[in-house]
């Protein structure tokens, strides 16, 4: 078991309405020298996050003590770019273990799959409605349930059905990953193996 | 049944489809290098797991190397240690490894190719995005993350759901000054970045079939930059001459052999993709980016397109711009620049160094731009000798580096000062890519060998 299964989720979220939020940002290059998988959450959008010296840049969310929660709600093409891990370590070390959009970037939506952070995707009108009901009020909590797929805004009831194939799905709910799978059919792989052209 | 390029060699790699959920893909070669791959040797050690082929696995040292006096012990103690576990690991599992001044060293997508272990029909995955680059040959390659580099080395597949098929068709031919950069560029400019999220890419038509092995690199290199797992060419008669003879490709009976199978890579007449987009080759000019995603560039001659007229929020756009320093409307073409980067996994191959070199040569570098030249690997860097082209740089004031990432990421000492505009043959502009503040514009190779002379962004044409 390779992290905590998810089931249903109620929380508060983390608004960043800024669209190609692209994993250089999410983690900047220069802090991917671990060779452990550690602190990463440290470094979690760490140019936004803070000023070339080290203090805080205000203005951005993950300071304002307003926002908190383990939901972060982003924008349009969520992820792009670099195919690092360590963007989606960062998210879970920071704490999330939803991140929410209208649309993912394919590597990063995978990546946080694989290691326990749930993606879900809505419409472009429903994400609008969430991003309206925390500007209204910052403490809307939102309920994400993995078995029936569904993420409602708790306080006024809206809610909307989100897809993820059946077999995410069990590893999620369950805390497997598919290191575990592809372990058990190592015959059928090495099989396969003997065959191959190259 | 009628099969796309794409198709064929997908299909003949599933070692098994689970019903509405992944692929097992069984992947023929493997990529590592020091950033994404220690979490994953851990991960194995944590199970208990050995490498199940190690020999199809190959190991370099590239992402986070110094590009000067390699031959002294790299002096940033994290990314030492980090060197140091990529050639522990290696040498543990039995894996091939071109550490820092091997003669094979060099950055991964670079070296791949030069050696022949990027063949047409293999499946290919390393923990990089850019491995999209491989697809030049026929392959089907593409960037996974740290947990699916732990099940290749584990079990030698992944599990992903079949992409679906975008064709992009571009024929007649290129104007003068226009390059494969300019042609991806235009693509992804048409496409934005994530025009091609959840597609696998075939790129066909006159323009491809008449690029080099290089020049289609630099395409598929960029597939990634519209969103797309990855991007292919079919393979032709200028693709295995390339491969022939180089030390991973098969010889004799062998490869007779591969031939058979080679010779079956391409798209059935009357096949279906999910998407099609044609263009024009002769519609596409030099181009430059002015803001902070691949997506958004333009023609080096026009002026800046304003919110209104592109898609996305109006806010992103001047967040992004703002970060640039750029207006509305304005000319690209007469701004200072402070850098020029020549380098990384899309146009650090010796066809890219020739194409600097072409334009430069007879000038001198401009004294207010500082330009970091870093070939993508030793080959190169030896090409670029034996060619008599080091000669050319030098005497235009221009010195040559050693090979590596570098500022393409700015994970070693290769970082762009904040605020200073980078003229740079990489790949990504995102904000701090090259450093943090740095602004990033990303041009060909002529380009950014234009703004070298003048120490301005210059249409190459009017030097050439
Ligand atoms: S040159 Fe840049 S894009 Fe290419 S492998 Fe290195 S860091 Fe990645």
């Amino acid at each position: 078991m390779a992290y905590d299964s998810f089931k249903k989720l109620k929380s508060t979220v983390v608004p960043l309405p800024i669209e190609n939020v692209d994993t250089d940002q999410i983690i900047p290059a220069r802090f991917l020298k671990a060779t452990e998988r550690k602190g990463f959450g440290d470094n979690l959008f760490r140019d936004w996050r803070y000023n070339q010296d080290n203090t805080l840049k205000l203005d951005f969310v993950l300071n304002n003590p307003i926002y908190s929660g383990k939901i972060l709600v982003g924008e349009h093409n969520f992820g792009s770019g670099s195919s690092r891990e360590h963007a989606a370590w960062a998210v879970y070390d920071y704490g999330f273990r939803c991140v929410v959009s209208s649309f993912f970037a394919d590597i990063f939506k995978n990546n946080c799959l694989n290691v326990g952070v749930l993606p879900v995707q809505v419409s472009s009108d429903f994400l609008k409605i969430i991003f309206q009901s925390v500007d209204q009020d910052p403490k809307t909590d939102l309920t994400v349930d993995l078995p029936s797929q569904k993420i409602m805004i708790n306080s006024t009831g809206e809610s909307e059905i989100f897809n993820i194939n059946s077999y995410k799905k069990e590893n999620m709910l369950n805390g497997y990953d598919d290191i575990d799978y592809l372990n058990n059919i190592k015959a059928e792989i090495s099989n396969f193996a003997s065959n191959t052209p190259l | 049944m009628k099969k796309t390029l794409f198709d064929k060699v997908w299909d003949s790699h599933v070692v098994k489809s689970i019903k509405d959920g992944p692929d097992v893909l069984f992947i023929d070669r493997h990529m590592i290098h020091e950033v994404t791959s220690p979490v994953a040797f851990l991960g194995l050690k944590k199970r208990g797991l050995p490498v199940l082929y190690p020999e199809r696995t190959f190991a370099t040292a590239d992402h986070n190397t110094p590009t000067i006096n390699q031959h002294l012990p790299v002096s940033d103690p994290l990314s030492r240690n980090q060197l140091k576990a990529l050639e522990e690991n290696a040498k543990n599992h039995g894996i091939s490894y071109w550490g820092l001044g091997h003669k094979k060293n060099g950055i991964v997508h670079v070296v791949g190719p030069e050696y022949g272990i990027t063949q047409p029909g293999a499946t290919i995955v390393c923990g990089d995005s850019h491995t999209s680059t491989h697809g030049a040959f026929g392959a089907i390659a593409f960037g996974i993350g740290t947990s699916e580099v732990e099940m290749v080395l584990s079990t030698q597949c992944i599990m992903q759901p079949k992409p679906k098929k975008m064709l992009i068709t571009i024929d007649g031919s290129l104007n003068e000054g226009v390059t494969p950069k300019d042609v991806a560029l235009f693509i992804i400019s048409k496409l934005t970045t994530s025009g091609a999220t959840g597609y696998f890419v075939e790129y066909a038509g006159e323009v491809f079939r008449d690029l080099s092995m290089e020049g289609r690199m630099t395409v598929c290199n960029l597939s990634i930059e519209m969103g797309a797992r990855g991007g292919m060419v079919a393979p032709d008669q200028k693709t295995y001459e390339y491969i022939k003879e180089r030390e991973f490709t098969p010889k004799g009976k062998e490869w007779d052999k591969a031939m058979i199978y080679w010779k079956t890579l391409y798209t059935d007449e009357g096949s279906i993709f999910d998407k099609e987009l044609t263009f024009d080759g002769s519609e596409i000019d030099p181009m430059i980016t002015f803001g902070t995603n691949p997506g958004m560039g333009m023609s080096i001659t026009k002026a800046i397109p304003s919110a209104k007229d592109i898609e996305g929020g109006a806010s992103t756009y001047a967040k992004s711009l703002a970060y640039m320093g750029f207006s509305e409307g304005e000319s690209m073409i007469g701004k200072s620049i402070d850098y020029v980067f020549i380098g990384s996994c899309t146009n650090g191959r010796i066809e890219d160094f020739r194409a600097f070199a072409s334009v430069i040569k007879g000038y001198k570098r401009a004294s207010n731009v500082t330009a970091w030249l870093v070939p993508g690997s030793h080959k190169v860097l030896q090409a670029i000798k034996d060619e008599g082209l080091l000669e050319i740089l030098e005497n235009a004031e221009f010195k040559l580096r050693e090979p590596g990432c570098s500022a393409c990421l700015a994970m070693n000492e290769d970082k762009i000062p904040a605020g200073k505009y980078a003229v740079s043959t990489s790949n990504r502009n995102f904000e701090g890519r090259q450093g943090p503040g740095a602004r990033t514009l990303l041009a060909s190779p002529l380009v950014a060998a234009a703004a070298a002379i003048t120490g301005k962004i210059t249409d190459p044409r009017t030097l050439i």
